[in-house]
């Protein structure tokens, strides 16, 4: 193998695993060791250049980082990296001090967001401190977007919402509520620099079987939600009957309860192993004994007399083979579920009614933009999308990333520069070493248990809806959770013109991943290293050839638990660890004469 | 030395010997020498050996006397036996151990000055004896402990890290013990896991005293330039002459090796051990041959490492002693002790 190219910061970002998996690239190690030191205001601001709404994704982010989180190799389970992030927003001061400030002299340009939404309200934090003006429509009386009328308030308080946003349009920003884009044509007709549309996927998908239209007790999931958010709705029958087992499912089907619903029944049409939702929500639905049905297939809604009586499904019975893909499904009989509501869970879509299509903006076969997927520009040139209104519905984390991106393009647009010819990804290293011995950073592997969170009792939590079911970490609890992070950081750094090949570094490594031996091609190296590299998706790192055998350095990022030992045992200091910050550009950091570079303000 | 200790985390597919146990497993405290020292690779070295013989660690008995190297059996096997004795004292000791119970596996772990200065005497006797046990001497050329003086194995000429040079000539360990009649001589180098991994598998397997003198690099008073046992000399002068492949009772053996080079010999217990040369010439278990093998390419300047001889069929000390098997342990109280009756037989023969 070639040694390894660490000048290009993808190699060492990658090794953050958390980092790299996070689609808006969080330092989630720097926060947590933020966290640790008790600096949760510089947490929480650390978090916000990046993912922008700490506290509302500390309870509700989809949470990539956690699949990908390095303890999971070595035990069960990873850091709780999101709660973690709840315990930054929970416990921060006052942290305006360290919020973007907003010129007074603006530069003259003006750009409209449709929406008032996770990426709309990101495009507005990126791009009012440049000295934009941007104004937000929104359909609704209230801001948010799916956030609000989406997620359930016992999920996620609304002055946990109302504080975020607010941070946002606290710069200045024209929100016009109540004002519904009717037509894209009128929009782009008032002369604005740019056009952001950030309108969501607000299109619940629905399931046209036989008696879908005899009965009222119908519903469309995340209209019934935005619904029961405005107080339209607050009650629903004794029995309830979900369709489908996404997110928005456990949304509902734990809403129902709060309304008033004794039996709630999830109808998933396969297994579980192929359920859409997230893991732990699957586990807080069943903890509030919600009933989870696998292999029913919706059938027809049984009507009697005007009234909705039930539903049938077909019994579905499914060969899946060892690489867990279906290779065979077998009717097995039909089977009654009798009910007074049903609420359908099975999807959203993206709907652009009110742009006329000849504008220059181009939909594809399923009638949605053609967006690009570096610039979020449509065909249209001016016009970007970003959040579920560009590749349908995803999460808040990717609406964030697509705000940053795109307020880089909208930036970029209105200083008539390329788009794509952005201001690549850095990075620094420097080196932790303190002493001999010490580090700046908490090198010893503790191997402490996943702290668990604290829940309102059963029995509470149903008295109202918007009781908020989890409770949030104490700094004791925070304290002990921090410790469990690897720290994937703090790189191992070899230089190999001082390596003296004494194996102090193997020998002392406690996951076997270093190895001195002579090169080979990839597949044939990583089958003779001292312990078996079988995860391919994590790299090796490889130096040049060492100074008195021509031997090469081989590490397996796979397993390193970052505990330095092998930069202590080191006689020539060739292992360093060094504390790996990733820059990664935003809209404030495309031209060095702009006001405030965000990353100079990065204040860890 | 290290203000963490080793995390109990380990590499989930860690490979397992016969007992169940992994390398992990074999481990003992941590180290308190320099970090690079030579000693603590031949520790790794040690547990890797231990670990894939499958030896059970409270099976093992390790025993040391003073010095760095002599620190190192604390840094190992830590279920294990361990008796560390007064200054280059440990051959008696071990002779005790072994009289008492010859079923253990003995490791003796010492260095330059405890075996060719103040301990010289000893040793000899113990090789004299055929004491069943691996020996090996953690050889770095200089005092450590105290601060890199030369030691009896230095060469002539090699530089102190101030710049004087040697002027008395060495003691050659392992020409020591061909010339005392040894029946096991080896010698290696802390940088070679390669080859002294199934050097020490052989030296375990091995009945009768096992001498592997393994050069180990004092990494703060004897790896500058001018140093004759440094890492870069020890590199630059290495002459590989015998590999030792161990073999295990079950493996198939001999197939890969090139006709002539390959020459196996049967262990005491019933394993073997294929030796490949390097020289197709050379005969390890020649004595006269092997010594002035070493002869010659020392006075080149050439390190020559690998199982330079080997005499299975010497009698250890139990052996020569007509002493018997079972450990004094577990024997029968009454063989144990004969009491006074046979106190009084036994000084009757002595009147």
């Amino acid at each position: 193998m070639k040694p390894t190219d660490t000048s290009n910061p993808d190699y060492f970002h990658k090794v953050v695993d958390c980092q790299w998996a996070c689609p808006a690239h969080t330092d989630v190690p720097g926060y947590i060791r933020l966290i640790a030191q008790g600096r949760y205001t510089d947490a929480y601001l650390l978090n916000r250049e990046s993912n922008v709404f700490p506290g509302i994704l500390g309870r509700v982010c989809d949470r990539p980082c956690e699949p990908a989180c390095r303890r999971t190799r070595v035990e069960d389970k990873p850091v709780a990296i999101c709660r973690l992030k709840r315990v930054a927003a929970d416990l921060t001061e006052d942290y305006t001090h360290g919020l973007p400030k907003v010129p007074e002299k603006k530069n003259g340009k003006k750009i409209a967001c449709v929406g008032a939404g996770t990426a709309s309200l990101t495009v507005a934090n990126d791009l009012m401190p440049l000295g934009y003006e941007v104004v937000i429509y929104e359909a609704l009386a209230t801001t948010g977007g799916l956030m609000r009328t989406n997620i359930p308030a016992f999920r996620l308080p609304a002055s946990v919402l109302d504080q975020e946003i607010n941070d946002i349009l606290a710069m200045g920003v024209d929100l016009r509520l109540n004002s519904p884009v009717k037509s894209m044509k009128a929009l782009l007709d008032e002369g604005y620099d740019a056009v952001f549309v950030g309108s969501g996927a607000p299109k619940g998908k629905n399931l046209d079987l036989p008696g879908r239209y005899e009965s009222d007790r119908v519903h469309i999931g995340i209209d019934w939600l935005e619904s029961v958010a405005f107080d339209h709705i607050d009650s629903i029958g004794e029995r309830v009957l979900i369709i489908g087992v996404g997110n928005t499912a456990m949304d509902c089907c734990r809403t129902s309860l709060r309304l008033g619903a004794k039996d709630v029944k999830v109808m998933a049409r396969k297994p579980r192993q192929f359920f859409k939702a997230s893991d732990w929500e699957l586990e807080d639905a069943e903890e509030e004994n919600v009933e989870i049905v696998i292999n029913h297939s919706p059938k027809a809604f049984v009507v009697k007399d005007g009234k909705l009586v039930g539903m049938t499904f077909d019994k579905m019975h499914y060969e899946v083979d060892e690489r867990g893909k279906i290779t065979e499904e077998k009717l097995l009989g039909e089977e009654f579920f009798p009910c007074d509501d049903v609420v359908l869970a099975i999807g959203q879509e993206n709907a652009f009614p009110w742009i006329e299509r000849d504008l220059g903006i181009e939909f594809d076969k399923w009638d949605v933009p053609v967006v690009d997927e570096k610039t979020f520009e449509c065909t249209r040139s001016g016009v970007f999308f970003g959040g579920d209104a560009a590749f349908g519905p995803k999460n808040i984390i990717w609406a964030v990333e697509h705000g940053h991106q795109a307020a880089i393009s909208i930036h970029r647009y209105c200083m008539g520069e390329s788009l794509t010819e952005r201001v690549p990804d850095g990075m620094n290293l420097a080196s932790s070493k303190m002493g001999i011995h010490e580090w700046s950073y908490s090198n010893a592997y503790n191997p402490a248990e996943r702290r668990l969170m604290p829940h309102v009792s059963l029995k509470e939590r149903f008295q109202q809806l918007n009781i908020e079911v989890e409770l949030g970490f104490t700094p004791e609890q925070a304290a002990e959770e921090v410790e469990r992070c690897l720290n994937c950081d703090i790189q191992t750094v070899f230089t190999e013109k001082l390596c003296i090949e004494c194996d102090a570094c193997i020998d002392i490594c406690p996951v076997d991943c270093l190895t001195i031996t002579h090169n080979g091609d990839e597949h044939e190296l990583r089958g003779r290293l001292t312990a078996p590299a079988e995860n391919g998706e994590q790299d090796l790192y490889v130096s040049g050839p060492l100074p008195q055998t021509g031997r090469v350095m081989v590490k397996d990022e796979d397993l390193c638990v970052h505990c330095g030992l092998c930069a202590e045992r080191c006689p020539t200091a060739a292992w360093d660890m060094q504390k790996f910050t990733l820059e990664r550009p935003k809209a404030a950091d495309q031209f060095p004469a702009d006001p405030v570079p965000a990353l100079a303000r990065t204040g860890t | 030395m290290s203000f963490i200790v080793k995390p109990k985390v380990a590499h989930p597919k860690l490979p397992r010997n016969e007992l169940g146990l992994t390398v992990r497993d074999y481990e003992g405290g941590m180290s308190t020498l320099c970090a690079g020292c030579g000693h603590d690779s031949i520790t790794g070295a040690i547990m890797q050996a231990v670990f894939e013989l499958s030896i059970p660690p409270h099976r093992l008995a390790k025993l040391s006397g003073i010095g760095c190297s002599s620190k190192t059996p604390a840094y190992f096997a830590s279920a294990s036996h361990g008796f560390n004795s007064v200054h280059g004292r440990m051959p008696s000791v071990a002779t005790g151990a072994n009289a008492a119970n010859g079923e253990l596996h003995f490791i003796g772990v010492s260095g330059d000055g405890d075996t060719l200065s103040i301990g010289f005497g000893q040793f000899s006797h113990a090789v004299r004896r055929n004491l069943n046990m691996l020996y090996v001497i953690e050889n770095n050329g200089v005092y450590g402990l105290t601060k890199g003086q030369f030691s009896a194995s230095a060469d002539v000429g090699s530089k102190a890290k101030k710049g004087e040079a040697n002027q008395q000539p060495p003691i050659d360990p392992c020409l020591t013990v061909l010339a005392m009649g040894g029946s096991f001589v080896a010698r290696s180098f802390s940088g070679d896991k390669e080859q002294l991994v199934p050097l020490l598998k052989a030296g375990l397997k091995h009945r009768g005293f096992a001498l592997i003198d393994v050069i180990s690099p004092c990494v703060t008073f004897n790896d500058h330039e001018g140093s004759t046992k440094s890492y870069q000399f020890t590199r630059q002068h290495y002459h590989p002459a015998i590999y030792a492949d161990f073999v295990p009772p079950s493996a198939e053996i001999r197939a890969e090796y090139e006709a002539g080079k390959a020459m196996p010999v049967k262990m005491h217990d019933g394993t073997e051990i294929v030796l490949r040369k390097v020289d197709p010439g050379y005969d390890p278990t020649d004595r006269a041959a092997a010594y002035s093998y070493l002869h010659q390419h020392q006075a080149k300047g050439e390190i020559v490492t690998g199982l330079l001889y080997i005499d299975e069929q010497k009698p250890d000390m139990h052996e020569l002693a007509k002493t018997p098997d079972e450990p004094l342990g577990v024997m029968d109280f009454s063989k144990l002790c004969p009491g006074q009756s046979g106190l009084d037989k036994l000084m009757g023969r002595m009147r």
